[in-house]
């Protein structure tokens, strides 16, 4: 890797309940590119990306141990806001989550109200929906509910609310996975386009979709960071024996 | 022991596309064999019977390619099992030139069944012994994913070289010493040219039997900037 690392964990551990769920996992995400995790359900996969915004905390009886840097700094450290930090680095989550009452506009609005960012909605909207390749497809009705969008509009809507307060790093937990082929092939497009300006973690079942969006894949398994390398080795030529097994289907 | 798929039914197709391989194989071993006995025991029907072997040999090559297609099609392999398709995609290729080759030497066997033996045909049998070897320890270092046998395979690439340039400058000296030989002669020059190029194809598997298990790829060291052991000059 040659730029320094835009997210690092260093030896994270964590646990629900007293049930250490990841296992000293140290994991570099470079900037400007697409890390994708993979791994059977349990593995931790989604623990993981839910610590680098601090949002595993906020589950009742979880809790972790180690470092998350962002640019450096550590984020669970005494002086930062978690706040601040979620909209450095945004999440997009499986089903997409509209807020339902409101209009396709206030959707993405609401992300730069609810963080009283001041300044002209309507163009930040517009940018947002042109980034996450909305726009075309909602323009003419800005005003009707979000809840009138298709599942994979609704996806990308999330996506542009995800952009209003300009993150610098976007986390995707399983974004196609409650979409058709088209609604995810368009995900995925997106994805390619979103990379040159933010910096994107994706968790995914489905490894054929890693193997297509990103550029360096991590497996994990049974809360271990098993093995991280370019897509393309992870792939072909995997390192580790478990690797191997689990991206041929050897699933024991 | 590594574990099977959990899609037995892959695990199945997988393992039989590995058999289809062996059994192409073993019909490009045969080929070989005879194909150089109906030159050295002047047999023009076992030169026939290669001929028409290779209609299946051609038949195998055919639904190998099908098999793969079919896997990266369906399956979307990866790591170990995307080197084996594209290995046997590969392979396939090769041993269906093998076979043609064997048919090309059970022409000139043809050729030469009709006149007089014109030398001694011991050289032609060892090269033939050799490539036929280095198609064996190939295939068997394929099916066992043997890393040293398949870099055997490519060391001894050498001897078939060496030995074929030996029969080449003995057959030129019996051309030169009567002209009348010159038909016979080359006919049989030709059929070591086969036999030399069999052992390539030969190497040419073993690559990737490398590649498939390593996935390291040893072809042509000298477009990387490698330096070139002398058996890859």
């Amino acid at each position: 890797m040659s730029a320094p690392a835009k997210l690092t964990a260093v030896d994270l551990h964590a646990f629900f309940r007293g049930t250490e769920v990841l296992r000293d996992v140290s994991l570099e995400i470079p900037p400007l590119s697409v890390t994708a995790i993979i791994g059977p359900s349990g593995c931790g996969k989604s623990t993981f990306l839910r610590c680098l915004n601090r949002m595993h905390e906020l589950t009742p009886g979880a809790h972790a141990t180690g470092r998350i840097e962002l640019d450096g700094q550590d984020v669970y450290g005494r002086d930062v806001d978690p706040v601040h930090l979620r909209r450095r680095v945004g999440m997009v989550f499986q089903r997409p989550n509209p807020f339902p009452t409101m209009s396709i506009f206030d959707n993405v609005a609401a992300g730069l109200r609810l963080n009283r960012i001041r300044g002209d909605h309507e163009a930040s909207v517009e940018r947002c929906l042109r980034q996450a390749a909305l726009w075309d497809e909602v323009k003419d009705r800005l005003g009707a509910s979000a809840l009138g969008l298709s599942g994979g509009q609704q996806q990308r809507l999330c996506i542009a609310r995800a952009l209003a307060v300009e993150p610098e790093v976007l986390l995707m937990d399983e974004p196609a996975s409650a979409l058709d082929p088209i609604a995810t092939a368009k995900i995925e497009d997106l994805i390619h386009e979103l990379k040159t300006r933010y910096t994107i973690a994706i968790v995914t079942h489905n490894m054929q979709q890693a193997a297509r969006v990103s550029d360096r894949t991590a497996f994990f398994y049974m809360g271990d960071l098993v093995e991280v390398g370019p897509t393309e080795q992870i792939f072909t030529t995997p390192r580790e024996q478990r690797t191997e097994d689990y991206v041929t289907g050897k699933f024991g | 022991m590594t574990p099977t798929h959990t899609d037995k039914s892959y695990e199945a197709e997988l393992s039989g596309l590995r058999d289809r391989l062996l059994e192409m194989g073993g019909l490009v071993e045969r080929a070989i064999d005879a194909s150089v006995r109906a030159i050295t025991e002047r047999d023009t029907a076992l030169a026939q019977s290669v001929k028409t072997g290779d209609r299946e040999i051609n038949r195998m090559e055919v639904e190998i390619d099908n098999g793969c297609r079919r896997i990266l099609a369906l399956r979307q392999p990866a790591a170990s099992d995307l080197r084996f398709i594209t290995t046997a995609l590969k392979i396939v290729t090769d041993l269906e030139r093998m076979g043609d080759l064997a048919v090309n030497i059970a022409e000139r066997a043809m050729e030469l069944n009709q006149t007089p033996p014109v030398a001694p045909m011991h050289d032609l049998s060892k090269l033939a012994d050799l490539s036929e070897a280095q198609l064996k320890k190939a295939l068997d270092a394929f099916v066992t994913h043997d890393v040293e046998e398949a870099e055997e395979v490519m060391h001894r690439d050498d001897l078939l070289d060496a030995l074929y340039l030996k029969i080449f400058n003995d057959l030129l000296a019996i051309m030169m010493e009567d002209s009348r030989q010159i038909r016979r002669a080359t006919a049989i020059m030709f059929a070591a040219k086969h036999l030399e190029r069999f052992g390539d194809h030969a190497t040419n598997l073993a690559e990737m039997v490398v590649y498939m298990v390593r996935g390291t790829d040893v072809r042509h060291p000298r477009s990387r900037g490698e330096d070139v052991p002398p058996h890859q000059a």
